[in-house]
């Protein structure tokens, strides 16, 4: 007797219970399913993360000062830093954040990402200008009140970009003329606080206006993502000889956080995964469960085939493969199950999550050895059966 | 003069029944020659169903001997004594014991497909074998759909189907009403006469009376052996 029959009198003896085989490969489709989703919807928000922090730019580093009236940096030093390091960073800019209301007749935004910048940013975020031109050096050398907006600024306030160029803005107060707008960055949604939601004034007229000597924030684009950690060393042998104590700087580089948040997302997926997996187990021992009945109710049968001349071999192997294919089965339904609940989920919850291939791969694998463990006990006591006591039974 | 298929010596079962100890067969010793037609006949509790038991290959004795065709089926193990009940035994029995799920031609098929016949073999020997019992335009039907002398008539089917060198039927008429008994009793003798050997075990000595000779098994021991006459003339 080969494989082939095995199989098909698996087939027949689940389809002939249909009832029963249903709900015993229940517990299989929702084990399969919770891993599936789980796994996918972690993966999901993670990779979204991720694509948010690979969009600040990989080659970046942010430097953060403490400032003592003893000991300090200011921003002719870091430039002075940055000159002598050409080889390693391609840009820098100063970077002061700024909490501002804009206006502009009755209209304003609040929720605006205001920041005071060098001629470099631009260049440095691969951005791009609609219209107009971006900050200069000379307007940051005179602390002229000029800005540039985002597309969202320029279309809320002013209707078009073309609109918005040479209006004034008023900031806090101030009056300040928008001499570019820079390209739309988000092609799906328009929003406040979003990524067209910004403005760029130079550093040092952002530095006045929230009365700050010195600039504590800087960004440091590397030539090279591979310099990352030379350049962050370079840089911190550089403040460690002006401030004396690693406390009162910070130099983070985004490949590293980037690197962390990939450890974090296998470290999740594995934990909600793990859990998942418990759910599996679960179902084994239901799969067990259902297949000693099955061993009992059937003795007879297992009689007469004995009688007929099958081998232990010839049980053992109908009720392991019985098993492995009802949580094959139910494996199948799982995956499929699990793939679009996590279509539904993740667009309910906003991100696009997609069953990963590994994920499907390790649970339906799973769900087989499942079969083939939990299937064995009874399989072998089936065939362990004497024909004599099973043609006996009724 | 035909020679031996079966050969028993001084054959012992003996069972632990708590304290107690059973001999279910205590030294039973006879032979059957091949094309004869058998009745094993006794009472409940006589040791005949474990002599059937033995004599199919399903157990083995304690103690003794016994030959299958020339092969000493007593010693052998679990998987050999598969091997023998397929290849030359058939067996047929009084609850037909088919399998409910599968059809007739998927029930005859079931000691060919432990034989390791191909698929077309299979179907060809059992559609035959259906064909000898009448009930080849069935095959497509359920055992249930069947009444208990057709479901009779599909177990002697199975029985043939792997063409055995012994036929055990263990009490063939016990669940029949009289008419299907005859039938199935002449389609015994009907077996018997194209050369098939028979062994029939039954308690019931007018059903014994079919066969050509009788043995008669009483407190473990063979207390009767010789000629269906014979065996008559003593009732």
């Amino acid at each position: 007797m080969n494989i082939l029959q095995s199989f098909k009198m698996a087939l027949k003896s689940i389809w002939g219970n249909k009832m029963r085989s249903f709900l015993t490969m229940l517990g299989i489709i929702i084990g399969v399913a919770s891993v599936i989703i789980l796994v996918s919807l972690v993966n999901g928000q993670m990779s979204y993360m991720k694509d948010s922090f690979t969009s600040m730019g990989t080659n970046q580093m942010t430097v953060r000062l403490t400032n003592l009236t003893t000991r300090y940096a200011d921003v002719d030093d870091m430039y002075q830093f940055y000159n002598d390091n050409r080889d390693l960073f391609s840009h820098m800019t100063p970077s002061v954040s700024v909490s501002a209301t804009l206006k502009y007749g009755t209209e304003s935004l609040e929720d605006t990402t205001v920041t005071g910048v060098s001629e470099e940013y631009l260049d440095m975020k691969d951005q791009t200008l609609n219209a107009g031109r971006f900050i200069s050096y000379s307007d940051i050398a005179s602390r002229q009140k000029v800005c540039v907006v985002g597309y969202y600024v320029a279309w809320k306030l002013y209707g078009s970009v073309d609109n918005a160029i040479d209006k004034t803005i008023k900031m806090n107060g101030s009056a300040y003329r928008i001499v570019g707008v820079i390209s739309r960055q988000d092609e799906d949604e328009l929003e406040a606080g979003g990524t067209d939601d910004i403005l760029y004034l130079p550093y040092s007229s952002a530095a006045k206006m929230n009365n700050t000597a010195r600039i504590s924030n800087y960004v440091f684009a590397t030539s090279d993502t591979d310099y990352t950690a030379k350049a962050k060393e370079s840089l911190e042998t550089f403040l460690m000889g002006i401030y004396k104590d690693d406390s009162l700087f910070r130099v983070t580089a985004m490949s590293e956080m980037l690197e962390s948040l990939d450890s974090m997302i296998s470290m999740m997926s594995m934990v909600l995964g793990g859990i998942a997996g418990i759910s599996l187990l679960v179902a084994g021992v239901g799969v067990m469960n259902i297949m000693l009945v099955s061993v009992t109710e059937r003795t007879r049968e297992i009689g007469i085939r004995k009688a007929l001349g099958a081998k232990k071999i010839n049980i053992m192997q109908q009720f392991v493969i019985e098993a492995a294919v009802t949580s094959s089965l139910g494996g199948v339904v799982g995956i499929v199950v699990g793939s679009v609940a996590t279509t539904i989920v993740g667009a309910a919850i906003g991100i696009t999550a997609t069953p990963t291939p590994g994920a499907v791969i390790v649970s339906f694998s799973v769900s087989v050895g499942i079969g083939l463990l939990f299937g064995y006990m009874p399989a072998s006591r089936a065939a362990n059966l004497s024909p004599i006591d099973a043609l006996r039974s009724e | 003069m035909a020679e031996p298929l079966i050969e028993l010596k001084e054959i012992y079962k003996v069972y632990q029944m708590g304290e107690e100890e059973v001999r279910a067969n205590d030294g039973v010793t006879m032979t059957i020659l091949r094309g004869e037609f058998v009745a094993i006949v006794g009472k409940s509790g006589s040791g005949k169903s474990t002599l059937m038991n033995i004599i199919g290959a399903l157990d083995v004795p304690s103690d003794g001997e016994y030959l299958l065709g020339g092969a000493d089926v007593g010693s052998m193990s679990d998987n050999q004594l598969a091997q023998i009940r397929n290849k030359m035994i058939g067996f047929i029995f009084q609850q037909y014991n088919l399998l409910p799920r599968l059809n007739l031609l998927e029930n005859v098929e079931l000691p060919l497909l432990y034989s390791g016949a191909g698929t077309e073999e299979r179907k060809e020997r059992a559609m035959a074998s259906l064909e000898r019992v009448g009930l080849a335009e069935k095959w497509k039907n359920l055992p249930n759909q069947l009444s208990g002398g057709q479901q009779q008539r599909v177990s002697i089917a199975r029985a043939l189907a792997g063409n055995p060198s012994l036929i055990l039927a263990d009490e063939p008429t016990g669940a029949l009403d009289s008419k299907t008994s005859r039938d199935v009793l002449d389609f015994l003798k009907e077996l018997n006469d194209e050369g098939n050997t028979i062994v029939m075990i039954t308690h019931d000595s007018t059903i014994a009376l079919e066969a050509r000779r009788v043995i008669r098994v009483h407190d473990g021991k063979i207390n009767f052996d010789g000629d269906v006459n014979e065996y008559s003339a003593i009732l």
